[in-house]
């Protein structure tokens, strides 16, 4: 009992990631029916701006700290961040202890403006092309975005530490009546879980509650119709645009401390993620998010050790398994509607 | 001729004395010379020139014809190869038995996969075939490690059994893979002044394999199946109410274009026996479907035109360094140099992947036909200007050219 | 006993009654119209017939075999060819690639992997495919891309493609739809030539009076779902059921 909820927390992080993932695609690809390979980069970016605030948090200058010498007697050079200098111990310390959270802030104009300049300057012209263009512009430009971070911040990973209060795990399994450290969990990834939570449901109320919204979700209904109403459906779908990529990017910003993100970490993530769209059904948003907290946890619970036991391997691969049979079974996936992607 | 037609045969004649000549013309510029760096007449290069290809060439079967977009097709080269050094360690060094069990065995995969994926089409193929193509990278990276090496890839050892020939060589080496006791890696030199050809045996044996493969698609392509396949493009539903079944086709075009992926895989191995599952990462797909769009999807010629270019600009850029970079601006003043050498510095050497991408994108964006439109495109201006000049009337609309 | 044999079709969609127990009898040789107001359920009969809808009830044969379950291709190899509402050719291909595909679609049956053989060499199919597109008049528009043909054109290859295929039944949807009277005048005459030389049975979902009363023998009247009457011409022109049925909506 306690290792099936030990599993199960384990698979929310992950599945919180899938979901705001494919969240995104399925926003973009039922508003403007664009199949984006890029959007795993967006989750990159957002993990990089985490990782650049990080740094720039972390620059430093030497001073002479009069309190303490070497062993000749010299004074010796202490390390100090600018942010300490300028704001004092308390701030700069707490600025650079909290450079993940901070980074939220941040991420949103940010992963604003690259996702409206990528629709503005890129996807835009591709509306009216073939899927199989869109697919392979938008991997291109994967390729190169990924590159680019790469030419920045190397090959390697880069640890980026959540606030030391969040640092520790919380023993979920006292809180259900368990042996105290039977079921321990990270706080960071319970907070994951429920900043995903918050943003998906923000997502989902900005959708259901605002004029916005309801013109939008006309629009992924039948775009024809509602540009026939008069409605520049485009200039809203760039909005859309936006926010998909904004939700990518917080969902890789808050990913940094659970996973050390690398160039290719949005790739990694990306084509999951579509499988999880695959799988929640072409252009459902509710689909894509039940598909990916399933699939996350599936895939905890195949990596429990006596399932590896018993069949090596398929912690690797339950995710592309699941999606085969359910493409098979059910063609437009476990939520999808009729007519979406069908030639 | 070989019951081609003329056009067909003079492209055909083409490409054999292009592949026949290779090592001459590939290697243009004199040894001692500072371009000598561009020159790709070694044989590795020449050989990976031939092997991406044919895999191009085979993909080009599939995506070209029907338009079906495999993510996926990496994972055929990787079986392939993995059949291939297993058949070096088991049975013989001989490649003509590697090269037909990697056929075979990517042909029985493809078949088993392209029998699932090809149940859905558009978008959804693409990303069936990307889930097993990442599963069977996964799996080989994993638990399948004790047939395809893990990590380390797949490795010739000496106590592999050979059945038939030697197991090891006389000075208790490694024997290296032959044909008939022709060995792969043999090379003969041609020094003629400043110029040195290198002709290799490896280079020829994998010259002739493309081309019987070449040919066989040429005659695929102008056959009743060649037409089918690009009904299936045009227009399926049309397809299935004149009474054809597509799947037959799409499938018989995907295991096609496997066994293609697999004999390049053989090929690959045969050459420098050693089999990694990096091959089949997703990106490697990625790579060949770039080639096919950027000679020209659907063509004859393109798919090797687009092999040609990424296969001897991966090459070249990537061995590119900030020394050599230093060395073309050396004639500016040092201010410029440095700042020409920083621009062109993340594009070159370990940035060849982010070239590729601006190649990629630039190439879908403009020219969504690749190389071959472009060609079409420049020659149709000429031919426009000539008619123009000589005082004929402005014609009506431009007859458009059949499909080819 | 008819060669296509309709028994007691259902068909919902949702809450909609789309058929209601629809019979319907074409003979061997006629030309049987199938009319209605629009949302009369025409379309979906013809989707039912080509196998692209499969009903909740009843039974559909051809020639005394089984129709329903089967799919388009299969049915179109039992002989029975359909031109669609908006021309659907191959525009991709040539217009005598389009018309070699039902060639081969015929020899061939369903598929057949033929990789190694030039299309040239097919002597017999190219002659036959040159003398169809002859008859509709095509035959020095053969190099060009189908796409880029006229709507009429594209109506001509489409009906070629058919007729290529010699089906003992014709299937057409509002053949007519769109076009200009000459060309609709062209297309009567062709398919009166086509009735009289060739002896294909047609079924004919038609708007067009004009074209109904110049080609049916019989006249089948459709209205929300459900068969009316089912009559020669002359009787059913007048009939005060059909006028009801078409006039009906408008007195409301």
């Amino acid at each position: 009992m306690e290792s099936i909820i030990l599993q199960l927390l384990n698979g929310l992080d992950k599945g919180s990631a899938y979901a705001l993932i494919a969240l995104g695609l399925t926003l973009i690809f039922g508003t403007l029916g664009v199949v984006n390979f890029a959007h795993g980069a967006l989750f990159m970016m957002g993990a990089f701006i985490a990782v650049t605030l990080n740094m720039l948090f972390g620059i430093s200058f030497e001073v002479e700290d009069p309190t303490r010498t070497d062993f000749l007697g010299n004074v010796m050079m202490v390390d100090t961040p600018y942010v300490v200098y300028w704001f004092g111990e308390g701030v700069g310390n707490w600025l650079i202890d909290w450079s993940v959270p901070i980074s939220v802030v941040v991420a949103i104009p940010v992963m604003a403006l690259i996702g409206i300049a990528m629709e503005r300057g890129l996807i835009r012209f591709f509306y009216k092309r073939p899927h199989a263009d869109q697919i392979l512009v938008t991997f291109g430009l994967a390729i190169v975005l990924q590159e680019i971070i790469k030419a920045f911040y190397g090959a390697n990973p880069i640890p980026t530490p959540a606030p030391e209060a969040f640092v520790g795990s919380f023993d979920v399994g006292q809180l259900l009546g368990f042996d105290p450290f039977a079921v321990m969990y990270p706080y960071w990834r319970l907070v994951y879980f429920f900043f995903a939570a918050l943003i998906i449901g923000l997502v989902f109320a900005f959708l259901q509650f605002t004029t916005f919204g309801m013109v939008v979700r006309a629009g992924m209904a039948d775009r024809e119709t509602v540009g026939l109403l008069g409605i520049d459906i485009d200039k809203r779908f760039v909005t859309m645009f936006a926010i998909a990529a904004i939700v990518a990017g917080l969902a890789g910003v808050m990913y940094t401390p659970i996973l050390s993100p690398n160039y290719h970490i949005g790739m990694d993530f990306l084509v999951l993620s579509f499988v999880v769209v695959v799988v929640g059904g072409m252009g459902s948003l509710p689909g894509a998010v039940a598909a990916g907290f399933l699939l996350g946890i599936l895939q905890s619970f195949a990596s429990m050790s006596w399932i590896i036991e018993l069949i090596p391997g398929i912690n690797q691969v339950v995710i592309y398994l699941v999606a085969i049979v359910i493409l098979l079974t059910r063609p437009r996936g476990l939520m999808g509607r009729k007519g979406v992607m069908e030639e | 001729m070989l019951g081609l037609n003329a056009k067909d045969a003079r492209l055909y004649i083409i490409v054999l004395v292009m592949l026949i000549f290779a090592p001459f013309f590939l290697n243009p510029f004199p040894e001692t010379s500072g371009l000598a760096q561009f020159n790709a007449g070694y044989p590795d290069m020449m050989q990976r020139l031939v092997i991406f290809g044919l895999f191009a060439v085979g993909f080009n079967i599939l995506f070209g014809l029907t338009g079906y977009l495999s993510f996926g097709h990496a994972a055929f080269l990787g079986v392939g190869s993995y059949a291939g050094v297993w058949m070096f360690k088991l049975l013989t060094m001989n490649v003509l038995p590697a090269l037909i069990v990697s056929t075979i065995a990517a042909g029985l995969f493809s078949l088993l996969i392209g029998y699932i994926s090809l149940r859905r089409s558009g978008i959804y193929f693409s990303i069936l075939t990307l889930a097993f193509a990442q599963m069977c990278y996964s799996l080989a990276y994993s638990v399948l490690t004790p047939i395809t090496g893990g990590e380390t890839g797949l490795q010739l050892a000496l106590d592999d059994p050979r059945i038939i020939g030697t197991q090891q060589t006389a000075e208790g080496n490694i024997p290296v893979p032959h044909l008939f006791g022709l060995p792969m890696n043999s090379n003969t030199t041609l020094d003629l002044g400043a110029w040195s050809f290198t002709f290799s045996v490896g280079y020829y044996f994998a010259a002739v394999i493309f081309a019987l493969a070449f040919y066989f698609t040429i005659r695929l392509f102008r056959s009743p199946f060649g037409l089918m396949l690009r009904a299936v493009k045009s227009n399926q539903s049309r397809m299935s109410y004149t009474g054809l079944n597509a799947r037959p086709y799409t499938l018989a075009a995907f295991v096609i274009s496997g066994m293609f992926a697999g004999l390049a895989g053989g090929l690959m191995v045969s050459m420098d026996p050693l089999a990694g599952a990096e091959r089949m990462l997703w990106t490697a797909s990625g790579e060949v479907v770039l080639m096919t769009i950027l000679g020209g999807v659907g063509t004859l010629i393109g798919p090797i035109l687009g092999a040609g270019v990424i296969t001897y600009l991966e090459a070249i850029v990537s061995t590119i360094n900030s020394t050599i970079l230093h060395e073309w601006f050396s004639g500016l003043p040092d201010g410029l140099e440095n700042f020409m050498v920083n621009i062109l510095y993340p594009f070159v050497g370990k940035g060849w992947h982010l070239t590729l991408g601006l190649v990629f994108m630039t190439v879908v964006i403009f020219l969504p036909g690749g190389i071959v439109e472009g060609g079409r495109r420049i020659y149709g201006l000429f031919s426009r200007k000539r008619r123009q000049s000589d005082a004929t009337p402005p014609n009506a609309a431009a007859q458009p050219g059949p499909g080819e | 006993m008819g060669i296509l044999e309709v028994q007691n079709i259902n068909k919902r969609f949702g809450g909609l009654q789309a058929l209601g127990n629809v019979n319907l009898e074409v003979q061997e040789g006629s030309c049987h119209a199938i009319i209605g107001p629009n949302g009369a359920g025409k379309s979906t009969l013809l989707n039912v017939l080509v196998g692209k809808l499969i009903p909740d009830t009843g039974s559909v044969t051809f020639e005394e075999k089984n129709v329903l379950g089967r799919k388009p291709h299969e049915i179109n190899q039992m002989g029975i060819s359909r031109v669609f509402q908006t021309p659907e050719i191959f525009g991709d291909l040539t217009v005598m690639e389009n018309m070699l595909i039902p060639c081969l679609a015929r020899r061939d049956g369903s598929y057949s992997l033929k990789a190694f053989i030039s299309i040239p060499s097919e002597k017999a199919l190219n002659t036959e495919a040159e003398e169809m597109l002859d008859e509709v008049n095509m035959l020095e528009k053969r190099d060009m891309q189908a796409s880029s043909l006229s709507r009429g054109d594209k109506r001509r290859l489409e009906m070629a493609m058919c007729l290529v295929q010699q089906p003992r039944l014709l299937l057409l949807d509002e053949p007519t739809a769109g076009m200009a009277r000459a060309d609709t005048n062209n297309t009567i005459e062709l398919l009166k030539e086509i009735k009289d030389k060739r002896n294909i049975t047609m079924a004919i979902i038609e708007h067009d009076m004009h074209v109904v009363f110049s080609l049916a023998d019989r006249i089948t009247v459709l209205a929300q779902g459900t068969p009316l009457v089912e009559d020669t011409p002359e009787n059913i022109k007048g009939h005060p059921k059909v006028r009801e049925a078409y006039l009906g909506e408008a007195q409301v």
